[in-house]
């Protein structure tokens, strides 16, 4: 018998009633599951950390509630263990948030366990450090760093399933790791079957991002049609014990499941397809095979593994001073030069307004935008449309808010002292925060699971929290 | 380097192929893959690291690696440094970089 994973939600933003039909599915279908929510970006991370600094409720997914709610009944009272790391800089807040839910829905306890060991900031400066293969800079000040957390592989996510987890809150995992984890639970794999454990990397990876695999973020009209694109099946992945994998979604949903849908996802974000590094094996794609077996339904095979990496992967975010952008619409007749007009006055304006040393990049939407770089450099040798509806963009960061403030400012002065008939200002400017990825020695990193006690005794958990990392 | 972004009157390679763009870090991965068989010889030929390299020039892209998938008719493309900062630190509206698959099928079929 197989094993099903039904996918969520693929990001932090993403549908929030898209499990529903998944449950309904895996309810149907009657066969071993889990449901996984990925909700976690590179970037989700650092700005849940950010918001966590302003609002101590702050630091989890925000829309946890949305997520959850439609289906925690369902998943309770089938056995459906739901995994997620939509405890993103505060798993514990998210365990106390979803406990808080469950009550208001009249539902029992709630079997929450809690994975550790990600949040290695307090640690940093003692950890051995070395660069990843793509990172340039040098590792941040002290004072300007927000975070820095490992990329924790499937053991912990294991442990909670073992311990009896009906939800698992995770916070920075390998996003995979939690699709992979309740297969080594459910087929018991071992921790060296390097070619199941990649196989099993590998359905995660196709999951993770939702319907990125079933239909989304793959329609280009005339070229490769999607139906039913408000409606998408979020993807369901079954996993058979030798590791062989069928991409499927719930029946009577939008969306589709081809060879196309599934080979676009299977090399995101991938480089080297003979080395995709991931904390629990090295997974190789040069044998791989995609193939449909039915409607909505392809079967991947091949997938090798090799031994795990001696290293984990650390994204370490920290301030980096201030960015903004501010945009002002100009339409209709001769559009694009009264754009280009005001471009050339806000960048006469910036010169001696602000600090040389203010970064500004201008774009003129509709006509030559983000395909471009900062300086402008590309040339649109296509047809020029004089008239039209173009939206001159600025965008500037300095290492003090006054000039971002100043300079966004500026262009909104193009009301009235800009060129004839601009409309729509919007202008937001916020704390910058950069990315950078190290990687630790896999040794130095405690990582488990434990209960979430609840509100009662958050001290004493908050003190294991500390002596575990 | 100057691209004809508008122009439908040349072949391009999004008449034959898909692509999809990935990011990690300042590090881009842009997974093309055509969608007749038949079209993998012209992809390989058409889609080399020196032309995808001059086509990222504009944006800093200092390497191109590519690696064929003859097996799923496609290849991947890792491309460095073409993020100008990447997701968190970019000033282009589209930090990612996600829109950039587009700019790889904007390419002329034409070998030149």
């Amino acid at each position: 018998m197989s094993f099903l994973l039904g996918s969520g939600a693929g990001f932090s933003g993403d549908r929030t009633d898209a499990a529903i039909a998944v449950v309904d599915e895996l309810i149907r279908r009657g066969e071993p599951c889990a449901l996984i929510f990925e909700t976690l970006g590179e970037r989700t991370l650092a700005a849940a950390h950010r918001r966590m600094r302003e609002d101590p409720q702050g630091g989890y997914e925000p829309l946890i509630d949305e997520l959850i709610e439609p289906i925690l009944e369902k998943c309770l009272s089938r056995g459906i263990r739901i995994l997620g790391n939509f405890g993103a800089a505060d798993p514990d807040g998210a365990c106390r948030r979803i406990e808080a839910l469950a009550k208001r829905l009249g539902l029992p306890d709630v079997a929450l366990v809690e994975v550790y060991g990600d949040d290695i900031r307090q640690r940093l400066s003692h950890l051995d450090l070395v660069p990843w293969e793509a990172e340039v800079g040098d590792l941040p000040d002290e004072t300007a760093l927000v975070s820095a957390n490992v990329y924790l592989g499937a053991q912990p996510l294991v442990e909670a399933l073992q311990l009896g987890a009906e939800v698992v809150v995770a916070g920075r995992v390998a996003d995979p790791a939690l699709f992979l984890a309740p297969l080594i639970d459910h087929f018991g794999w071992a921790r060296d079957d390097w070619d199941r454990l990649a196989a099993g990397m590998m359905a995660g990876h196709l999951g993770e991002c939702g319907a990125q695999v079933s239909g989304g973020y793959f329609a280009d009209p005339g070229f490769k049609d999607v139906p039913g694109m408000a409606h998408l099946g979020y993807p369901i992945i079954d996993v058979e014990a030798d590791g062989v994998l069928v991409v499927t979604k719930p029946a009577g949903t939008g969306g589709l499941v081809t060879e196309r849908t599934v080979k676009e996802q299977l090399l995101y974000e991938v480089h080297d397809p003979a080395n995709y590094l991931t904390p629990d094996v090295i997974v190789d794609l040069t044998e791989v095979e995609v193939r449909q077996l039915a409607t909505d339904r392809v079967e991947v095979r091949g997938i090798r593994g090799k031994p795990a990496p001696e290293r984990l992967k650390t994204t370490i975010c920290y301030d980096a001073g201030w960015q903004g952008e501010a945009e002002i619409s100009y339409a209709g007749p001769n559009a694009l030069a009264r754009a280009r007009l005001a471009a050339d006055v806000l960048r006469e304006r910036l010169g001696f307004r602000t600090p040389v040393d203010l970064r500004a990049r201008f774009d003129i939407i509709g006509h030559l935008s983000v395909f471009n770089d900062d300086d402008g450099g590309m040339a649109n040798q296509g047809d020029e449309q004089p008239d039209g509806d173009y939206r001159l963009r600025l965008a500037v960061e300095h290492s003090e808010r006054r000039w971002v403030e100043r300079a966004t400012q500026e262009l909104m002065a193009l009301y009235c002292a800009g060129p004839a008939g601009g409309g729509g200002v919007r202008r937001h400017f916020q704390r910058r925060l950069l990315s950078a990825s190290w990687l630790v020695r896999r040794e130095d990193i405690v990582a488990g699971a434990r209960w979430y006690r609840g509100d009662t005794d958050a001290p004493e958990s908050l003190g294991e929290k500390r002596a575990a990392s | 380097m100057t691209i004809p972004l508008q122009t439908r009157r040349a072949r391009c390679l999004h008449d034959i192929a898909h692509a999809r763009a990935g990011d990690k870090g300042n590090r881009l991965n842009l997974a093309v893959f055509v969608y007749d068989p038949h079209d993998f010889p012209l992809l390989m030929e058409v889609v080399t690291e020196e032309r995808v390299l001059a086509l990222f020039a504009h944006r800093g892209a200092s390497e191109v690696k590519r690696y064929s998938m003859p097996g799923l008719h496609g290849m991947n493309l890792v491309i460095d440094d073409v993020l100008q900062g990447g997701v968190n630190g970019a000033l282009n509206l589209d930090g990612h970089g996600k829109t950039l698959s587009f700019l790889l099928l904007s390419m002329p079929l034409s070998a030149e």
